[in-house]
């Protein structure tokens, strides 16, 4: 899966058009030239770039493609900085105090369980179709992976580690700042990572169920209309986001630690 | 400094503070009369609904029969993920052609939320029963081909050249050299992979099917009965954690047959 390493930049970016190349040729062969694939079920190269226009510069499904990735984009960062924020408090207390752990234990071995999407009913009957129910459904899935990967980040921090601490009597909000946070911290990001993950592939579930804009809902009217190319387009949206996302969160976790080497 | 373990009945009488405090919370702000029983309803409600739903047939059948139909889509998709991720995995790790050839159209699809794929689903398979296994496959692929392939790239080349060498054909020596020393990685990655299928099973029943137990949920939410949506909630809750035991055994099993 890891391109070799050790050949220069311009051999690697040439096999990287060349496979882009014969990835659309292979595509406008299957679709369009040789009709293979029926145009009904997947869209030739063109029809894609047409709806791609369309949505861009006319609009689609009460909205241009900015507009959708605006709103997108903006709901999962409010409600996973609102629900990391939040997970990660709980699961560092979890971590360093014993009581805090066994009172919050019963209820979160009983939310544990529950997939992310299946909030998304609950959400609906509770709030609406609205931007609140999104935001409880995005804060239920970022919660959980945050609050375990908070946890277990103050439990993988050596012994040692808090010997020195104690010895050096570090005590209060020292004790947090320089001992538990940045001994958790890799854990911390991994957790986030997920809970990102978790909370954009919900929303775009719940815009799907049910919304006014975003790119779910790209895709639902898309379905409803019969639109390949424009199912294709609001699929990319949906992964090229969620890449972007990722890599922003990986450029802060290097930030973060930059007594870290990430591979 | 890190604080030693709590004694073990001081251990559970937190936690039944906890699960106490929760539950008298949630019935009081049920019970407060600031909204009606059906919009929340107590505990106690949503385990009689859910005995209910167990006897009962709702939207079309009992709890049971949407397990059922869950579970039979689960098995499908999760089992297709297990025949394709598998085989092309060890194929990838042993010829990097192939490896060269997949991995960027893979990295590629993987980043596509396997939700994302409803639309497709619906219009290449329809709600039946395919189109929720292709929701369900696109979740639980990605980490048996990744767990596969990364298991087989560490085995030693030494074992593969010495069967190789002892006139073993290319395709013995993936069978009974390779295939045997991945097993602890794939079912690893087999576990990952029940959970994330699990998953999106949930949201393809919202979606695209017409039974299941997401299915009910949505049929719940319509009548806006949230103790039937929660019943739905606590099913799928039990069953993934069933199904995430059962392989969680076959790992421990294996490791230790193994020493690992």
């Amino acid at each position: 899966m890891k391109v070799a390493s050790g050949q220069p930049w311009w051999r690697a970016l040439l096999t990287t058009a060349l496979a882009l190349a014969g990835a659309l040729a292979a595509w406008q062969l299957l679709t369009a030239t040789w009709g293979v694939i029926s145009p009904a079920r997947f869209p030739p190269p063109l029809e894609a770039y047409g709806a791609l226009r369309q949505i861009v510069l006319d609009g689609y499904s009460n909205g241009r493609l900015h507009d959708h990735v605006l709103r997108s984009v903006v709901l999962v960062t409010m409600g996973f900085v609102v629900a990391s924020a939040a997970g990660v408090a709980l699961g560092l207390a979890m971590g360093a105090s014993r009581v805090v752990e066994a009172v919050a234990n019963p209820v979160f071995l009983l939310l544990r369980p529950i997939p992310p999407l299946a909030w998304i009913p609950l959400a609906i009957v509770w709030l609406g179709l609205g931007d609140a129910a999104k935001m409880m459904v995005i804060f239920m899935a970022a919660f959980v992976p945050s609050v375990i990967n908070s946890y277990t980040g103050v439990r993988q921090i050596e012994r040692p580690i808090f010997e020195a601490a104690a010895m050096l009597d570090a005590r209060g909000v020292r004790y947090w700042r320089e001992v538990l946070v940045p001994g958790a911290l890799p854990s911390i990001f991994t957790g986030l990572r997920l809970s990102l993950q978790a909370s954009w592939t919900t929303l775009v579930a719940a815009e799907l169920v049910g919304a006014i804009a975003g790119l779910g809902t790209i895709l639902n009217q898309a379905a409803q209309d019969i639109y390949p190319g424009m199912i294709v387009v609001g699929m990319a949206s949906v992964a090229l986001c969620g890449w972007i996302m990722t890599q922003g969160l990986g450029w802060i976790e290097r930030r973060a630690m930059p007594w870290r080497v990430v591979h | 400094m890190l604080q030693p373990r709590l004694a073990t009945n001081r251990w559970l009488q937190l936690s039944a503070i906890g699960a106490i405090g929760f539950l008298a919370v949630w019935t009081s702000a049920a019970l407060s009369g600031l909204t009606s029983r059906d919009f929340l309803p107590t505990p106690w409600d949503v385990l009689q609904r859910f005995m209910h739903l167990v006897r009962e047939p709702f939207s079309g059948a009992t709890l049971g029969m949407h397990l059922l139909s869950s579970l039979q889509r689960f098995g499908m998709g999760f089992g297709l993920a297990a025949l394709v991720g598998v085989p092309l995995g060890l194929l990838m790790a042993r010829f990097r052609w192939l490896d060269r050839l997949v991995t960027p159209a893979f990295e590629a699809v993987r980043f596509v939320a396997p939700i994302a794929w409803v639309p497709f689903a619906a219009l290449w398979f329809g709600t039946g029963i395919g189109g929720p296994v292709l929701i369900i496959f696109m979740g639980a692929f990605p980490p048996v081909l990744i767990n596969t392939y990364r298991g087989a790239r560490q085995v030693d080349l030494k074992y593969i050249e010495a069967a190789q060498m002892l006139g073993a054909s290319h395709w013995r020596a993936m069978t009974q050299v390779m295939l045997p020393a991945t097993v602890p990685s794939i079912v690893a990655g087999l576990r990952i992979s029940a959970g994330l299928g699990w998953q999106s099973l949930v949201g393809a029943e919202l979606i695209v099917a017409s039974s299941g137990v997401g299915y009910l949920m949505v049929k719940g939410q319509a009548a806006i009965s949230t103790a039937t949506v929660m019943s739905g909630m606590l099913a799928i809750g039990v069953v993934g954690v069933i199904i995430d035991a059962a392989l969680r055994r076959v790992q421990l099993t294996i490791e230790t047959r193994r020493g690992l």
